[in-house]
């Protein structure tokens, strides 16, 4: 599948099977546009009359285009087939092991933000904090169900993490003496709005957690529109200092600033902006979550504006690079070289296969987006899977599960969407979410020119 | 190519024959939560 876009001055052709990314003068990428359903005649024909003012483009010179075009294809490198298919089918058969867990380690907050999607902390049921007893089961249990896989990840995300600060702590101490024992490799992560954020936490943090999310939205008029506490103080003032130290104390490498943008804030290239103005050198924003009726949530005419955003922000970050002020955003980081492999990009993010998500009180969800809707629950820490049919419908989430994705460019480098998104979109985890699929497809677009732009081909 | 320039890129193709072993991050690990990003996962083998 071959997608070809103009972005930024750029004629930019993706060959989405192969990951190879070319960029052509606006005469090479119309051949492109022509090779497949026309002859060569018809293509010189087509090219020599749109070009016609152009004493450059002979009939040799498009004969040589479409042989470089052919040398491309022979090598590999364009209009590659689909060859992953049974692939991801063999890698469905394998056994799941379980390699990454969410911990709600509280699921309590001390803000009250409008948009949570856990909402304000308590996903719909009852505020609780996780035990250490419960925690460390949720540990062995990730242990036992890792078979080979070293490196596991816990998250430890809430609600407010911080509100039950001692017992992660005394879980990455278990974690650690337990990895030495099975010979894995904890990486702990942290999530967390500010408000408990001290020297002691950093101290700790910096220490032990391979990366942290510090919450915050933008400008103060965006962040503190939703992130407020419970009388309705904006979280802004209290938390950006804090943040900064931490950013800088963890030499800014190793974190993100992750901001959530809606309807309300269409213009959330200048948040992003704003967050780089405060020093932040790795930013992450993503659209809100939310039931189509509420005010904030992110309309189908939003769209367009939107679209242009992520346009304006990618302009922006290539002239503050060169300028010494670049930033790192999260969506336009695409390692070309050194990205996932094929197996990966087609099998789906590995919610409820690879990936759970555990309650206070110890229950297991296929995710954190599905805590709130006990139809979802598969087991718990003590027991172990108890729905493993529900693990098995999520293990087929992978692209070639949405009809939608089978033309789509994107694919490779989305594994399908969000299955949670997908779900509380359409009803269906392999459902799409089709305002997710617009933005992502831009966010694609745009890192990949970012990249092309760096070549300076 | 005088018209056409192409990037260094990881053959997809060529990382299935050794891909799969999943060490590398999980996509809702890092920072996103709320949708699926794996463009920016390192390969662990890459590393």
């Amino acid at each position: 599948m071959v997608h070809r876009y103009k972005n930024n001055g750029y004629n930019i052709v993706l060959d989405s099977n192969s990951g190879a990314v070319h960029v052509m003068d606006e005469v090479a990428w119309d051949i492109v546009g022509l090779y497949e359903d026309k002859t060569e005649e018809e293509i010189i024909e087509i090219i020599l009359e749109k070009y016609s003012d152009r004493p450059d483009v002979t009939p040799e010179e498009i004969k040589e285009v479409l042989e470089d075009i052919e040398e491309l294809r022979k090598s590999g490198k364009l209009f590659t087939k689909d060859i992953f298919a049974d692939t991801v089918f063999d890698f469905k058969e394998r056994q799941s092991v379980i390699k990454a867990m969410c911990l709600h380690i509280a699921h309590d907050c001390n803000l009250r933000c409008k948009y949570c999607f856990a909402g304000e902390g308590e996903y719909k049921g009852r505020k609780s904090l996780m035990t250490f007893e419960v925690g460390k089961k949720a540990l062995d249990f990730l242990i036992e169900n890792s078979g080979t896989r070293r490196n596991l990840e816990v998250d430890f995300f809430g609600g407010e993490p911080l509100m039950n600060w001692e017992v992660v702590k005394q879980l990455v101490k278990y974690g650690r003496e337990q990895e030495k024992l099975h010979d894995k490799n904890f990486r702990f992560t942290l999530t967390t709005n500010g408000i408990l954020l001290d020297d002691e936490v950093m101290e700790f943090a910096n220490k032990e957690m391979s990366n942290v999310v510090m919450s915050l939205d933008g400008r103060k008029e965006t962040n503190d529109r939703f992130r407020s506490s419970a009388n309705g103080t904006g979280s802004y003032d209290l938390i950006v200092p804090k943040f900064q130290d931490f950013a800088d104390r963890r030499n800014q490498k190793d974190y993100y600033v992750r901001g959530t943008y809606t309807h309300f804030n269409k213009d959330f290239a200048n948040d992003i902006l704003h967050i780089a103005d405060l020093g932040f050198e790795q930013i992450s924003m993503e659209p809100v979550v939310a039931p189509p009726e509420e005010e904030y949530a992110l309309k189908k005419e939003d769209l367009p504006e939107l679209l242009a955003q992520y346009d304006k922000l990618a302009v922006e970050m290539i002239k503050r690079k060169k300028a010494g002020k670049g930033f790192t955003f999260f969506h336009y980081m695409i390692d070309l070289t050194g990205g996932p492999c094929v197996v990966k990009r087609i099998s789906g993010c590995g919610v409820g296969s690879e990936y759970l998500a555990v309650t206070p009180w110890g229950d297991l969800y296929p995710c954190h987006q599905f805590v709130d809707n006990p139809e979802f629950c598969v087991g718990n820490v003590y027991e172990g899977v108890k729905k493993p049919e529900i693990c098995e419908e999520f293990k087929k989430c992978n692209i070639y599960a949405h009809k939608e994705c089978r033309d789509c460019f994107a694919r490779m480098y989305c594994s399908g969407g969000c299955p949670a998104n997908a779900y509380h979109s359409t009803g269906k985890i392999t459902g799409i979410y089709e305002m997710g699929c617009e933005l992502h497809k831009k966010r694609i677009e745009c890192a990949i020119m970012i990249k092309v732009a760096e070549a300076g081909l | 190519m005088k018209r056409i320039k192409t990037l260094e890129t990881r053959n997809l193709a060529e990382s299935a024959k050794k891909g799969g072993c999943g060490e590398c991050q999980t996509s809702c690990q890092s920072a996103s939560k709320t949708s699926c990003s794996i463009a920016n996962q390192q390969c662990e083998k890459c590393k």
